[in-house]
């Protein structure tokens, strides 16, 4: 036995075979994707004639017919309107987008201080990117500079009237730069209020919880704009004499009452799926209540509800759009204010304007929704047994 | 915390100590500094609010609901003109509020559904469709859809006397879309009659079929006799009284139309926008609802040899719901609370008429309580439907 030598042994895989003919390729994919049943081919031939009605005539108003350049209204409006374009022939006004977008940014933020506000952007930008990426360190410190020093050095920056700096009230401030002032604040005060009220809703003490309680579901049960309402009718009427309350401050305090309800309910969403032999673990080594929540619950809960915070925020970002009801000029407010400026009123301005305005939150929330994807993937790895 | 264990030997400060350290008794001194703080502020707020409301001469109560409203409202669904009290002009409100969200939500279901199993379909063109509308939507704000709609597509629409052509008798213009009213003739509570009718028998059948396919396993095609009995019955009597419903057709004049009933751009603009708007959401809930249900059980049914129609009805659905039915629900709500936008585009709903009343009354705090009241009631009793709507649908285990 042990001499009787084995006559082949294969020291290689066996190649793979191709895959069988009409297995791959285009026509393989057009006919298992495309045009699998009957059913399949008449839906997919439906949807290339909706694709085939709708993208051409897109792309043409879009761009191919669209107005570039131009300095007045005569350039998107046609003849019979008092312009220069053919008769019939209607197309996006970039013109009026490219004459308005340092107002769409920085509202009427003035000119000469506009580098302001873009100091605060690039700080915002550069404090931002490692707290997203989650493998930088520090995240603590960073969270620090972020949500705490950033809000005040900018508030100084971009109010001024100190260090030399002129002064600029708010009803100067508008577009982009009031709606991300807006979201980040809402995020920021949102956060804390949000665990508290998260922690006071599971608390064990009954008065605690049950105000809690009513707060969030009150302020979820109705509409922001009955509570950015409430704020600007009602926050005046609560003060003594003589004081105000600036418009901006009072769309902030509307905005961060209604997303730290939300932002509650985010986290108790993730306090309610840590074991409970965590908070026995921290009860039996002797931590206080503050102790086991700053240690070990918190930390675990909201690293678990990252998306849910990032997905509150986009509905924040979206949802600041309606401080133009209440008479302010935020990106939505700015493009619709700007679409009455008889120098550029031509029918098709309040569309291109709306065009505008939507890719951009568009831009932003969609970046926003593909970062919420990326760490709910990222988190999952993570906790996998 | 050591040295203060030694004090502690003696007996006064043992008693303060354990009082201090002793959870129950903190929890009762936090609880009652809560609501100390709590009456304190609301008392400051309440006196600094009776102060500037006297101040500015502003009256308080619910009285001016008995007041003249004096404003006119475009759309109404009950009797309104401008010398109706304010709390007619509410009540308006309400309805139109109710009417814009009930239509939404009816076609944002619809959209959803359709959009969400779109968005699984094998055929990679129409997934990939369905994909492109839901992150388009999703990712703009709803009031930004409204503005489109109204001010972008709505308004540049022809002229009255160009109007387009509807079918159905129905003209679109820039004043709204012209329908024909139905005018109720005598004989028409026969039709309806004859709709709960057919409504009871399909019930009846519904619940016999079942039992005879429990029993012996005989399918019964129930949901082709409910629409024939359902749809069948009225129509039947409808043309056996000889038509007792009469349409009042919109006819084109030389610079408007008479007749018929207008939907006005207000309205058109908030439901389309929040039916789309709201659709994409839906859309994502259904299909991650359909995604959870194991492939096995679609395996199993496979297996069992049910056609695909059946294994979507009978397996995949019913298990989806349970997932989908929870977050739909909030979805709904959002749209009831979205529906509040209508104030930026002039529609009458509940905010935008309690808004004039408050610039006209002053009465901010009144008129926001009665926000919170209307729309915390129609939370609620969503809530409680869809709860109900839950149990009935959850799974009974054994």
């Amino acid at each position: 036995m042990a001499n009787a030598s084995p006559v082949f042994v294969r020291r290689e895989m066996v190649a793979a075979q191709p895959a069988p003919p009409g297995a791959t390729g285009a026509t393989y994919w057009l006919r298992t994707k495309l045009f699998a049943t009957p059913k399949d081919i008449v839906l997919t031939l439906l949807a290339i004639a909706l694709i085939v009605y709708i993208v051409p005539g897109m792309i043409e108003w879009l761009f191919i017919h669209a107005s570039w350049t131009g300095e007045n209204r005569a350039a998107c409006a046609t003849i019979a309107q008092g312009g220069v374009l053919p008769d019939g022939q209607s197309g996006a006004c970039w013109a009026f987008i490219g004459a308005k977008f340092q107002q769409f940014i920085f509202g009427r933020y003035p000119f000469d201080e506009r580098w302001r506000p873009l100091l605060v952007m690039a700080l915002f930008v550069i404090l931002l990117i490692p707290m997203l990426l989650p493998k930088v360190p520090y995240k603590g410190w960073n969270a620090l500079a972020l949500f705490i020093i950033l809000p005040i050095v900018a508030f100084f920056l971009l109010i001024g009237g100190s260090f030399g700096l002129p002064y600029v009230e708010t009803p100067l401030w508008g577009g982009l730069m009031v709606t991300l002032i807006l979201s980040f604040f809402g995020i920021t005060v949102s956060l804390p209020f949000g665990i508290v009220l998260a922690l006071g809703r599971r608390s064990e003490l009954p008065v605690i919880k049950m105000l809690c309680v009513i707060f969030i579901e009150v302020i979820r049960g109705i509409p922001l704009i009955t509570v950015l309402f409430m704020a600007s009718v009602m926050l005046p009427l609560f003060l003594p004499d003589g004081w105000t309350f600036d418009k901006l401050l009072r769309a902030l305090i509307g905005v961060s009452i209604f997303s730290s309800a939300y932002m509650a309910e985010v986290i108790r969403g993730g306090l309610q799926v840590i074991p409970k032999g965590q908070f026995e673990g921290a009860d039996s080594l002797g931590l206080s209540y503050w102790q086991k929540m700053r240690l070990i619950i918190l930390p675990q809960a909201i690293k678990l509800v990252i998306p849910g915070i990032v997905n509150t925020f986009i509905g924040l970002f979206k949802d600041t759009s309606l401080v133009s009801i209440i008479g302010m000029f935020d990106l939505l407010g700015i493009v619709t204010l700007n679409q009455s400026d008889a120098n550029w009123s031509t029918p098709v301005t309040p569309v291109t304007g709306y065009v505008f305005a939507g890719f951009i939150f568009w831009l932003f929330c969609f970046g926003m929704s593909r970062y919420s994807a990326f760490m709910e993937r990222h988190l999952d790895t993570a906790h996998q047994r | 915390m050591a040295g203060m264990a030694l004090n502690s030997d003696t007996p006064h400060t043992k008693k303060a100590s354990s009082l201090i350290y002793d959870p129950k008794a903190r929890g009762i001194f936090y609880q009652v500094l809560t609501v100390a703080l709590l009456v304190l502020f609301v008392w400051t707020i309440a006196q600094n609010t009776i102060h500037n409301l006297q101040r500015a001469n502003i009256a308080s109560g619910f009285a001016f609901l008995k007041g003249r409203a004096g404003f006119d409202i475009g759309q109404s669904l009950i009797a309104y003109s401008s010398d109706s009290t304010y709390g007619r002009a509410l009540v308006v409100g309400i309805l139109n509020t109710l009417q814009v969200a009930i239509i939404g939500i009816i076609t944002a279901s619809i959209v959803g559904f359709i959009v969400g199993i779109a968005r699984l379909s094998k055929n990679w063109l129409i997934a990939k469709l369905a994909q492109v509308y839901v992150e388009v939507f999703r990712n703009i704000p709803p009031l930004l859809v409204i503005f489109f709609w109204y001010k972008g597509v709505l308004t540049i629409l022809p002229q009255a006397r160009d109007s387009l052509h509807l079918p159905l008798g129905s003209y679109l213009n820039n004043r709204g879309l012209f329908v024909p009213t139905p005018i109720l003739g005598a004989g028409t509570w026969m039709m309806l009659v004859a709709l709960l009718i057919g409504i009871v028998c399909t019930v009846v059948i519904a619940r016999w079929a079942k039992k005879r396919q429990m029993r012996t396993g005989q399918p019964f095609h129930t949901v082709w006799t409910g629409i024939a009995l359902i749809v069948g019955l009225p129509l039947v009597t409808f043309l056996a009284l000889g038509s007792p419903i009469t349409f009042d057709f919109p006819i084109a004049g030389k610079f408007n139309l008479t007749g018929g009933s207008v939907l006005g751009p207000e309205f058109m603009s908030l439901y389309l926008a929040l039916s789309f708007y709201t659709a994409a959401f839906i859309a994502e809930i259904v299909r991650a609802g359909i995604r959870s249900v194991p492939k096995g059980q679609t395996e199993a049914a496979n297996a069992l040899g049910l056609r695909s129609n059946a294994v979507t009805r009978l397996i995949v659905l019913p298990q989806a719901l349970r997932i989908i039915i929870p977050p739909l629900t909030s979805q709904y709500l959002n749209l009831t609370k979205n529906s509040s936008l209508a104030v930026a585009v002039g529609f009458s709903d509940v905010v935008a008429i309690g808004g004039t009343m408050l610039n006209q009354t002053g009465q901010a705090v009144e008129i926001v309580a009665l926000w919170l009241v209307i729309y915390l009631s129609i939370s609620v009793s969503t809530a409680i439907f869809m709860n109900w709507f839950n149990t009935k649908m959850a799974l009974v285990e054994r």
